[in-house]
């Protein structure tokens, strides 16, 4: 299965075959998950109506995670068994994540104005999220800026496993810093246990924003494997003229 | 071993030739704590307060930006080529590269940073800490950069990418560095700050020689 898919015109073809069948069961569920969030589901009573953002919030922050994860993964793979594949998924998934990370932090400062009137603060988890965007900026600049793209992908590959390795220390060290400098004001989303009719909206929202990312994932990876193609055919040519 | 010698003696005399590089950094390290006083005022509370972080912040700068050099001199006049080809292991070669941009900066800074203390007007019971504190933890700041270094070789934009690598695995050393220095100077025990600090060197001497080899056998490729 794993090394079936080196090849891109296999891929490619199961890619064809698989791509409108995630995107019809992204839409459905983010019909679904919208509708039960955003209608069907109560407002908080202490929140509001403001509690809706949790819906959008809370997937990306895990999807923020789950991309690096998945990089992390991809980057691996590309390195030990030189996976072609591989490669293109960890650049592709890169910029997705990039986006995650980005909304979740956006949706958060958004829903932090109306709570704790303010739109930052300097919160453990808000603290590594932005570390995290970093990491993932990093990865894209150090992919972007070779000359030879294969190159840039084994460089950034390698960044990518050590930025892996530093996130729980710089989560860790994070939680730290922030219990020494700032008493615990911020109000936390606990209280009573999450009732059902938000934790569903929740959880079809989580796996809306999953099948969204295997869809731009696979969109991606097919561009970038077309543009491979482009770009040797046009190398082919060059050297042909310079005959 | 005489091998990891030879290279760290080898840096040294280049190091020593080009005596001022070294000196610019403890300079660019004392000019940017300077500044400090000037952006937030003279006010000696206020300045006793940020010191650690301010010496601290600069201190992450200062090593950062000898960084570009630790490999690049070599990649580009074809030397480091044959460092990768001594009979021995790529990590003892990055490993000797490590200690001398310790020698060459880490240590300077330790030296240059009780007189910025004293500028900045850090009690004196922080004085010891925060010497213990940058001795634990620049050698991981050269142990992280150096796979940073590695990984730029050969790159458009070297060293402003530099920075957006290294910074943010630099953020651990930096929260630990600080509060072991402002947790004397409240009064309690440094001893967990620097148990973690040398945790952390420790791992990075590990690890980091490994990723640092693997990261310059891809720049020679």
């Amino acid at each position: 299965m794993f090394h079936r898919f080196a090849n891109p015109t296999r891929f490619l073809r199961f890619a064809a075959v698989v791509q409108p069948w995630i995107a019809w069961i992204t839409v459905i569920l983010f019909a679904v998950g919208l509708y039960l969030g955003l209608l069907a589901s109560p407002a908080d009573y202490q929140q509001g109506e403001t509690v809706r953002m949790m819906y959008v919030h809370v997937p990306s922050a895990w999807m923020a995670l789950f991309c690096y994860s998945g990089l992390a993964i991809a980057c691996a793979v590309a390195l030990i068994w030189k996976h072609p594949l591989a490669d293109l998924a960890a650049k592709a998934t890169a910029p997705i994540g990039a986006s995650f990370t980005f909304l979740a932090l956006v949706t958060g400062s958004l829903w932090g104005k109306p709570m704790w009137s303010t739109w930052w603060v300097w919160d453990a988890r808000l603290t590594s999220m932005l570390v995290l965007f970093f990491l993932y900026l990093g990865y894209m600049a150090l992919n972007n800026a070779f000359d030879d793209p294969g190159r840039g992908a084994k460089s950034s590959s390698i960044l990518a496993l050590v930025g892996f390795v530093n996130v729980p220390i710089i989560k860790f060290s994070v939680d730290w810093w922030n219990t020494l400098h700032q008493p615990a004001s911020v109000v936390k989303m606990g209280g009573p246990a999450i009732h059902a009719s938000i934790l569903a909206p929740l959880l079809v929202m989580s796996v809306a924003f999953t099948t969204y990312y295997l869809w731009v994932l696979l969109i991606r990876i097919r561009r970038e494997v077309t543009a491979n193609k482009v770009h040797a055919l046009q190398m082919r040519q060059a050297s042909r003229r310079g005959q | 071993m005489s091998r990891f010698m030879s290279i760290i003696r080898r840096d040294l005399h280049l190091a020593m030739r080009q005596g001022m590089d070294s000196l610019m950094v403890v300079a660019f390290f004392v000019i940017a704590v300077v500044l400090f006083p000037f952006g937030v005022g003279p006010e000696p509370n206020i300045l006793a307060r940020i010191a650690p972080g301010v010496i601290w912040v600069a201190a992450l700068l200062s090593s950062m930006l000898s960084l570009e050099r630790l490999f690049q001199a070599d990649f580009e006049d074809g030397s480091l080529e044959l460092l990768a080809l001594q009979p021995v292991a790529l990590e003892i070669t990055v490993m000797a590269k490590v200690c001398v941009h310790w020698l060459t900066t880490g240590l300077p800074l330790i030296i240059a940073a009780p007189l910025l203390a004293v500028l900045m007007n850090l009690p004196e019971d922080g004085f010891r800490v925060l010497l213990i504190a940058l001795l634990l933890g620049t050698p991981t700041l050269s142990l992280i950069g150096a796979i940073g270094a590695a990984l730029i070789l050969g790159s458009r934009r070297g060293g402003i990418l530099l920075s957006l690598l290294v910074l943010p695995l630099y953020i651990p050393v930096l929260i630990f560095g600080v509060s072991a220095v402002d947790a004397v100077i409240g009064g309690f025990s440094d001893k967990p700050q620097l148990l973690i600090l040398s945790g952390i060197l420790v791992a990075a001497l590990a690890l980091c020689p490994w990723a640092g080899a693997a990261a310059v056998r891809q720049g020679l490729e």
